[in-house]
């Protein structure tokens, strides 16, 4: 168990170019660290400056306490499941668990490796298969096997490099509960590098999201998604992500292509002295002005547009409206997609619309919008106007105290069941750790739920 | 139907293939048993009731023994020697070109590249000179070291691209699972690489095995003398006999540690030993 500190850390190549700039983070022991960014962002170089695999060009890397820069990657401590597994082929799952135990010589005796791995590969659901080898196993088990070797040692801290970038959809939710409740049970310091959002806002305490090397924000998912810092992250987070509108204000009023919106005057004021301003909406702030509750309606504005096409999905449904912005914030807005990986950015509003609403494409209809919610963003430096420093510190806070509250209840889930780790030291055999990683299961399913509704 | 098809067809040119590769291996072996007299039968095979093993006898155990034996222990000790140097530098200087970045990466490759389509018979008379002076003429080291110029070459460009196909991740896998560089090149690397290092070895051997031109060249006495150059110094029993036999047999054998050797080592020929270390 360790905290681990990042102070100002870089890492330039021999060209000359930061991967990743000036970058401090403070990583509370037991906390699950989201590094996410678009490809090319320095996440996995900052991941592998942790590890100790790429080395330090400037700033300190602390765990515990102590400057680590130097270290060699196995005097660190840290377990690390890659993205493409590497596992031993030439080794059996048995050999490729046992192997990091195997290094530490005369540290664990042979009845002892042998009782750590099997305890590991009946959580993982391992045990059938330790006599095989890497080649023969399917992508999910391959995944379990880097990660029974990470979780058999005693490490400080676990890191993840998009481990699960290469499974199918299906199987990427099921691991991605089962790492989150391993997480917890263990109560480890994780750092989890992906692209995926998905994987980024379930499994974090907190998300730290980066762009060309740079930390733009870190905080706890819903104080990224409710208080972006700037356009980027209001860009980067959400899906389908939010709209950016070009704006003009007066008074309490943004004109915008959609027509007139009336907002609270606190926005107002924050952006008062912009000329023009970005508005940033989230598809789901509209709604068919015919089904918002009268009580609710006044929290917000309406206006009419045409939607080109909606999209029907059952529990909501997608409409979208083309506008035409002036060229010059059409640049802006093509920069900004570019930045974010995506291709160029069309000109388009996504609203969330309630699945029982009526509209559809091509025809007029009035729309309402919360404006509660929305941000302003300074179309120049990209910074979010509107944000609310207090209300999002506050979120992380929340966040910060439902973590220390799940990893409470699941080591004590753990030791009532006699389940792996945490009581790894009071021994069990084999069939213990399988019924223990069966329980567990059971445990992890039912919490990845709460996690994803939570 | 066209499965059926497909396999007589297959079937046909792989018996195809084998007949013409095999032919002349066939055609030594049967003549490797006639009888001096019945070399000129005009068959394939010698005369029945001839078949002799008078042409081993010669080599092994009788007249032609010394020039034989002492060629093949020459053979096998220059070539086990040479395969050896070439392969221990070439695992050096591939892993170094496979992982390294460093300058002169493409020299290195180049001048590999160049010496091996040197020709040989161009540098033989230039070393017979060189060797005679400074005293390696006839002697073990002055073979190993032309041999090496035939290995070294081939050995360092397969060796490369062997390399260059292991996963690297799995040293870093290594080193982070607690591993000092060395312990992940011999625990990691090693038993990934070692199939192509053997591959490497076969091949380099085979090309050292084969040499006739050094062999003749550089060689004057039973000292160094290697199998394929005392073929040529094969006589007859007498002056009108042609000793087609004895040095058929002597080919026959020495084509017997070539094939034990693909026998022995065809698993890590063939095998595919990175399957599975990442994703497939």
């Amino acid at each position: 168990m360790a905290s681990i500190t990042l102070n100002h850390l870089v890492k330039k190549y021999g060209d000359g170019f930061p991967a990743v700039n000036d970058v401090s983070i403070d990583i509370a022991d037991g906390e699950f660290i989201i590094l996410v960014g678009p490809s090319g962002c320095g996440k996995s170089t900052l991941l592998r400056m942790i590890v100790g695999l790429e080395d330090i060009t400037d700033g300190d890397l602390l765990i515990n306490g102590t400057r680590v820069n130097d270290k060699a990657p196995r005097d660190r401590n840290l377990a690390m499941v890659f993205q493409n597994y590497a596992l031993y082929p030439h080794l059996t799952v048995y050999e490729n668990i046992a192997f990091p135990l195997r290094l530490a010589k005369g540290k664990h005796t042979d009845e002892e490796i042998d009782r750590l791995v099997t305890e590991a590969a009946g959580t993982l659901e391992l045990t059938d298969h330790l006599q095989r080898k890497p080649a023969n196993l399917s992508g999910g088990q391959r995944q379990r096997v880097a990660m029974g070797r990470a979780i058999v040692r005693q490490a400080d801290a676990f890191l993840f490099d998009e481990p699960l970038s290469n499974l199918d959809a299906k199987l990427r939710g099921q691991m991605r509960s089962e790492i989150s409740q391993m997480q917890r049970r263990l109560g480890v310091t994780s750092v989890y590098v992906t692209h995926d959002q998905t994987e980024a806002m379930t499994l974090g305490d907190r998300v730290a999201v980066l762009k060309k090397g740079e930390l733009q924000q870190i905080a706890s998912p819903r104080e990224l998604y409710e208080q972006p810092r700037n356009l980027f992250v209001a860009g980067f987070i959400g899906s389908p992500s939010m709209n950016f509108l070009p704006a003009t204000i007066e008074g309490n009023v943004l004109r915008t292509a959609l027509g007139d919106l009336a907002i609270p005057a606190d926005k107002a004021a924050k952006a008062a002295g912009k000329k023009v301003v970005l508005v940033g909406v989230r598809p789901e702030f509209f709604e068919d002005a015919k089904l918002v509750e009268e009580s609710k309606r006044a929290h917000g504005s309406t206006f009419r547009a045409t939607l080109s096409h909606t999209e029907w999905l059952g529990n909501e449904q997608y409409g979208y409206i083309n506008f035409d912005p002036a060229p010059e914030v059409r640049e802006l807005l093509n920069n900004l997609a570019r930045e974010m990986d995506a291709d160029e950015l069309r000109p388009q509003v996504v609203v969330t619309l309630d699945a029982a609403s009526r509209i559809r494409g091509g025809r007029e209809a009035e729309i309402w919008l919360d404006t509660r919610k929305l941000h302003l963003f300074d179309p120049e430096t990209g910074d979010n106007l509107t944000r609310d420093v207090e209300a999002g510190a506050a979120l992380t806070e929340e966040a910060n105290q439902e973590r220390a509250e799940e990893i409470a209840n699941a080591q004590g889930d753990g030791h009532s069941t006699a389940s792996g780790f945490a009581s790894s030291n009071t021994g069990g055999g084999a069939p213990a750790g399988a019924s223990a990683g069966g329980s567990s299961r059971g445990g992890a399913t039912a919490a990845g739920g709460k996690h994803t509704t939570g | 139907m066209t499965s059926t098809k497909s396999k007589v067809l297959w079937g046909i040119v792989t018996v195809l293939v084998l007949v013409y590769a095999l032919f002349p291996v066939a055609s030594i072996l049967s003549t490797s048993f006639k009888a001096p007299s019945d070399l000129t039968n005009q068959r394939f095979l010698p005369s029945p009731g001839q078949a002799t093993t008078g042409n081993y006898e010669q080599i092994l155990v009788g007249d032609a023994q010394g020039l034989f034996l002492t060629a093949l222990r020459n053979s096998i000790g220059i070539c086990l020697i040479a395969t050896f140097i070439a392969v221990v530098l070439a695992t050096l200087c591939a892993y170094a070109i496979a992982r390294l970045d460093f300058p002169g990466k493409k020299l290195v490759l180049t001048t590999a590249l160049a010496v091996s389509i040197f020709p040989v018979i161009s540098i033989v008379t230039p070393l017979f000179n060189l060797w005679r002076s400074i005293g390696l003429y006839d002697t073990w080291p002055g073979l190993i070291i032309p041999y090496l110029s035939l290995t070294l070459p081939i050995s360092i460009w397969t060796l490369a691209a062997f390399f260059r196909q292991i996963p690297w991740e799995l040293e870093q896998a290594a080193q982070v699972d607690g591993a000092t560089t060395w312990q992940a090149f011999r625990k990691a690397i090693v038993p990934l690489a070692a199939p192509g290092v053997f591959t490497t070895a076969i091949i380099a051997f085979f090309i050292a095995w084969n040499d006739f031109v050094y062999g003749i060249s550089l060689t004057s006495t039973e000292a160094a003398r290697p199998v394929p150059a005392a073929l040529a110094f094969f006589t007859g029993a007498s002056q009108f006999e042609a000793p087609t036999g004895a040095i058929s047999a002597a080919a026959i054998i020495v084509t017997i540690p070539v094939v034990v050797l693909v026998l022995a080592f065809q698993r890590q020929i063939v095998s595919g030993l990175t399957q599975g270390a990442v994703k497939g």
